[in-house]
């Protein structure tokens, strides 16, 4: 960074240098089998309204809260997870606030003292590998969910249903250090990752993680001077964004319309916005949300967490990071190949159940292609019993089938996976399609089917068979494909190539 | 199962509803009628607190001080009046009208928990429950001549109690003698691990009133300006009549006392502000109107179901809390608490309890009281124990005008047990 | 000193709702009782309190829940097993 101050008048247009600043902060639920403060079951999804709840959750006079000592060892997981400091002393505390899926009034969150602090998480920069910190972790509640009713004919109200109040949520806030949509995005993607190998969330749920990314765009060099944005361009805060996709595509447009703002000249507001999953744009929100006046205060019915010594006991299982260094050296993946197996827990799992087979071979297969099917169809790994893809990788190793036909077998397992929720087995499929390579045998006699092919190829194209003899090498080749297609290819073309040029010596 | 007829003559208001027919079992309070306060959630049996805000609502649960007086067999026969929710020092701030004290029925009972101590002098029950937060429980018993203890801090569970502030409250027993008391302080001392601010202590004790030895320190404090002469005067001879009996006296300072009163206020208020936003008519309550906009019914449904006396204290605490006004006073509210902490923790080095005055006056005139401060000012002797969490009883010990005036004594963390020895002792030296 | 409007903010932010009648008495009383408050001005910041309990904890353990129809008994206005509330705009 230069060490001369950037000198550009008030009402400045963009600037080609000007950077993306961006801040994420990440609520992800954490897998307990109960919620934060009340024995109810998590397990909510599936059932009808206002079935997991109690007087806790529900916020009937007279209830009290107890923690859950589970999500305690979870949320100290993702702190040392995440490189970060264990506070010799969390709190508890009350956000007051008045809103129908808020049934107490205020939310039980942390805010002096939160659980974790000043960490951070190693990404793929888009100059290489990058350290974003990480501000804080707390613990907080969820509050409920709102459906809205009426139209414009009828009066508007709103239905509330209580089961997803008190689902215990972790709170990660990362330091403006991310500068481009793509990176936000895989910074998300380390995180949700990293969630899952601690066995702390399960990033199939939906709504599980939910986002506001804060963005401005600032003249290179000035936010890491100032501390903060230059006055003319505000900080837009991107509220509730439930998708990961979601994520980069708002960002991406804020980007955009930040930009144009910019170079009209105009004064960007700091402000409040709405992601529009369907459109892809962000609009602008209630504005009242900058002058909210929480009035936090420590939880009286709640004691403080002293569990400094607890975190130094727990030990983590292996993370993204370790598991990719470990492919790479224990089963000789390459390096992009042992970032994508170790991408997803679930992934990694799945490569460690076949990789004995042929450790390369199956991180080339499931990376290079499987993936790529399973996200054509929309489908995920879980869907995949490993005991047949197994089967095709055995197949694929001893030759049995080209890797042409190795895809054809896949696709067709894999529609029948998303059809019925089973498939045939590998070895039964390329049977019935008779897609096993024939072998060719070296005897010129006896039912051989290559050899059959070759000799109806021969007598069948009289012009090539002169052209070859001629000298013409290349004339073999179209009797090679002449031969494959007889053989549906299920002849291998160095096989047929031999055959052939015996046959075409002898002939 | 038996049960037990209840058709009282309610001439002092004391009861906001009443069973007529109370379900009564075996077990140490079989066959007693017991009254239990309207911020106490009894399922199954509407519970007001007092409060328009909650007309209909009828709890799905038991507290666990209601759970533990049926188990013994208690027979609940009604719900007591109170200040709205816990608000106030009179009973007077309550949607169902005032309660009367049966000594002057012209007179308040004293509050929060006036039916309780009404419902208790008058004989219609022989034992009652009371939440104490300021002096809840202490002020009615004083005002009304009966016994009434605020046990120590976390050896009640609150798990039921509608909270006003979360802090400073307890659930206490209430009856005409000390015995009763302490027999009802035994069922209500079972742990329960529903409140994360308790500790597990089961009091078990039969009051002994031999206080040979026991040191009593009388703060000057208490006997100060406030103090009308003719209470101060009674409290005295009680205090000599315990001199009597052997114990010592030895008069102390407590300099905290100078902040305990807006240490108190600032941290009830507050604490009630966020405990009292729940009250929005979509689970419970009087319906919110879903024709109007979220906040218009929010402030509507406020404005019409809580008290003048319950908007103020809202309001109050809003602010104690809001930005910019947190340091000035909710952070300094807590450690003025510290101190007067430790003033107990000094006096206590070198005295077993401490006593005085519980009211600084006898009971007023109903309508009497109209200027806010000036009722809380009546606060000051009984919000110490709530700040620091000692407990502290109130035990009748002779009269002013013809007007009952209690002792109050406090005692060490989890020492109630001494309170009540001391108590005993009191209430024998008054009817020699 | 708070003023008048000073009061009708309180209000706002505690959404309590108090008339223009009253407000007048409202904010004689609430600077009475401020003013008393002013005596905390004059307290030491010790530190906070620490607090003896800590690490209270429940196990993981699922309790059931209320029965709906009990969740549901003091409001008359459900539809389909929800709550219903006002619009929020």
């Amino acid at each position: 960074m230069s060490a001369t101050p950037v000198t550009q008048p008030a009402n400045t247009g963009l600037a080609i240098d000007d950077e993306v600043i961006i801040g994420l902060e990440i609520h992800c639920q954490l897998d307990t089998k109960t919620k934060l403060f009340c024995g109810c079951s998590t397990d909510y999804r599936d059932d009808p309204a206002n079935t997991h709840v109690c007087p806790i959750c529900l916020g009937l006079p007279g209830s009290l809260p107890r923690v859950n000592r589970k999500a305690v060892e979870y949320a100290l997981r993702v702190g040392k997870a995440l490189n970060c400091g264990i506070a010799p002393e969390a709190e508890f505390a009350r956000k007051n606030y008045f809103y129908p899926d808020l049934d107490k009034g205020f939310q039980i969150t942390q805010y002096d003292k939160p659980i974790a602090v000043k960490g951070y998480l190693d990404i793929e920069g888009d100059d290489g590998e990058k350290r974003v910190r990480i501000t804080r972790v707390h613990m907080e509640e969820d509050p409920g969910r709102l459906v809205h009713k009426g139209a414009a004919d009828r009066p508007k109200y709103t239905l509330v249903d209580y089961n997803r109040a008190g689902i215990p949520l972790i709170e990660i806030v990362t330091e403006p250090d991310l500068r481009s949509p793509k990176e936000a995005r895989r910074f998300l993607n380390k995180l949700r990752a990293t969630l899952e190998y601690l066995g702390v969330f399960d990033s199939e749920k939906e709504g599980s993680l939910r986002v506001d990314a804060n963005i401005s765009i600032q003249p290179k060099g000035w936010f890491e001077r100032e501390g903060k944005g230059k006055a003319d361009r505000g900080r837009v805060e991107i509220k509730n964004i439930s998708s990961y996709k979601g994520v980069e595509k708002a960002l991406t447009f804020e980007i955009t319309r930040q930009k144009n703002l910019i170079r009209r000249g105009q004064k960007l507001e700091s402000a409040t916005r709405h992601f529009v999953e369907t459109r892809g744009v962000t609009t602008s929100s209630r504005s009242k949300e900058m002058e909210q006046d929480y009035r936090y205060f420590p939880e009286p019915d709640l004691r403080p967490l002293r569990v400094c010594d607890w975190a130094m006991e727990i030990v983590l299982p292996e993370l993204p990071d370790a598991r990719r260094a470990r492919f790479m050296d224990q089963y000789g993946c390459s390096p992009i190949h042992a970032r994508t197996l170790t991408g997803e827990l679930k992934l990694a799992e799945f490569y460690e159940k076949v990789a004995d087979i042929d450790t390369v071979l199956a991180a080339t297969w499931i990376a290079d292609t499987l993936l790529g099917e399973l996200n054509y169809r929309d489908m995920g790994i879980t869907l995949v019993p490993p005991e047949q893809f197994r089967e095709l990788l055995v197949l694929l190793r001893e030759g049995s089938v080209t890797d042409k036909s190795g895809v054809e077998v896949l696709r067709i397992l894999l529609d029948q996976l998303k059809e019925t929720g089973s498939c045939e087995g590998a070895r039964a499929c390329v049977d019935r399609l008779g897609l096993r390579i024939i072998v060719a045998t070296p005897t010129l006699t006896g039912e051989d089917p290559v050899m059959e092919a070759a000799r109806e190829a021969i007598a069948e194209q009289p012009q090539a068979v002169a052209d070859y003899r001629a000298g013409r090498k290349e004339a073999l080749n179209f009797l090679v494909g002449q031969v494959m297609k007889k053989t549906r290819g299920c002849a291998k073309p160095g096989d047929v190539n031999k055959v052939l040029a015996r046959l075409l010596e002898e002939g | 199962m038996t049960s037990v007829t209840f058709s009282p003559d309610d001439r002092y208001n004391a009861f906001i509803t009443t069973l007529s027919e109370a379900e009564t079992g075996p077990g140490r309070l079989s066959d007693i009628p017991v009254a239990v306060k309207d911020n106490i959630s009894t399922r199954g049996i509407p519970t007001t607190c007092a409060s328009r805000i909650l007309t209909g609502y009828i709890p799905p649960y038991d507290a666990h001080v209601v759970t533990l007086l049926k188990r013994e067999g208690a027979a609940i026969v009604g719900k007591t009046n109170m200040d709205e929710f816990g608000m106030g020092t009179t009973t007077e701030n309550s949607a169902f009208g005032p309660t009367l004290n049966p000594a002057d029925p012209t007179r308040v009972p004293g509050g929060s928990s006036g039916g309780s101590a009404a419902a208790v002098a008058a004989g219609m029950v022989r034992m009652a429950i009371g939440t104490d937060t300021g002096g809840s429980i202490r002020c009615p018993a004083a005002f009304c001549g009966i016994v009434g203890l605020k046990p120590t801090y976390g050896r009640v569970s609150r798990y039921g109690l509608i909270a006003y502030a979360n802090s400073l409250e307890q659930i206490g027993p209430m009856a005409r003698n000390v015995e009763d008391v302490s027999l009802l302080m035994e069922v209500l001392t079972v742990h329960d691990t529903r409140d994360s601010t308790t500790i597990a202590c089961p009091y078990r004790h039969t009051p002994d009133p031999t206080i040979r030895g026991l040191k009593i320190g009388v703060p000057e404090e208490f006997f100060g300006e406030g103090v009308d002469p003719r209470v101060a005067s009674v409290v005295w001879e009680a205090i000599t009549r315990l001199e009597a009996q052997g114990a010592e006296i030895v008069t102390c300072r407590m300099p905290s006392m100078a902040f305990a009163l807006a240490a108190y206020y600032v941290t009830c208020t507050s604490e009630a502000s966020s405990n009292l936003a729940r009250f929005d008519g979509v689970r419970y309550g009087p319906q919110a109107d879903t024709r109007r906009t979220w906040h218009e019914s929010f402030q509507d449904r406020r404005r019409e179901g809580f008290g003048t006396e319950v908007r103020r204290r809202i309001m109050l605490g809003t602010f104690a809390l809001s930005s910019g006004y947190y340091g000035k006073y909710y952070a300094k509210a807590q450690a003025a608490r510290q101190q007067v902490r430790n003033d107990f923790l000094r006096l206590f080095r070198t005295v077993d309890v401490i006593a005085g005055p519980t009211m600084p006056t006898v009971a007023f005139r109903l309508g009497e009281k109209t200027d806010p401060l000036s009722m809380y000012l009546s606060d000051i002797l009984t919000v110490p124990a709530n700040l620091a969490g000692v407990p502290a009883i109130s035990v009748p010990c002779g009269t002013s005008e013809g007007l009952p005036v209690g002792l109050q004594v406090m005692g060490q963390w989890f020492r109630d047990e001494k309170v009540i020895d001391v108590a005993a002792a009191c209430e024998q030296g008054v009817s020699v | 000193m708070i003023e008048e409007k000073d009061v009708e903010h309180i209000a706002m932010l505690a959404d309590i709702g108090i008339t223009k009648e009253e407000l007048p008495e409202f904010t004689g009383q609430f600077n009475e009782i401020l003013d008393y408050f002013d005596i905390l001005d004059e307290v030491e910041e010790t530190g906070a309190w620490e607090q003896e309990l800590a690490n209270i904890f429940r196990e993981d353990e699922i309790v059931p829940s209320l029965p709906r129809d009990e969740v549901l008994a003091n409001t008359r206005e459900a539809e389909d097993g929800f709550f219903r509330a006002p619009r929020v705009m």
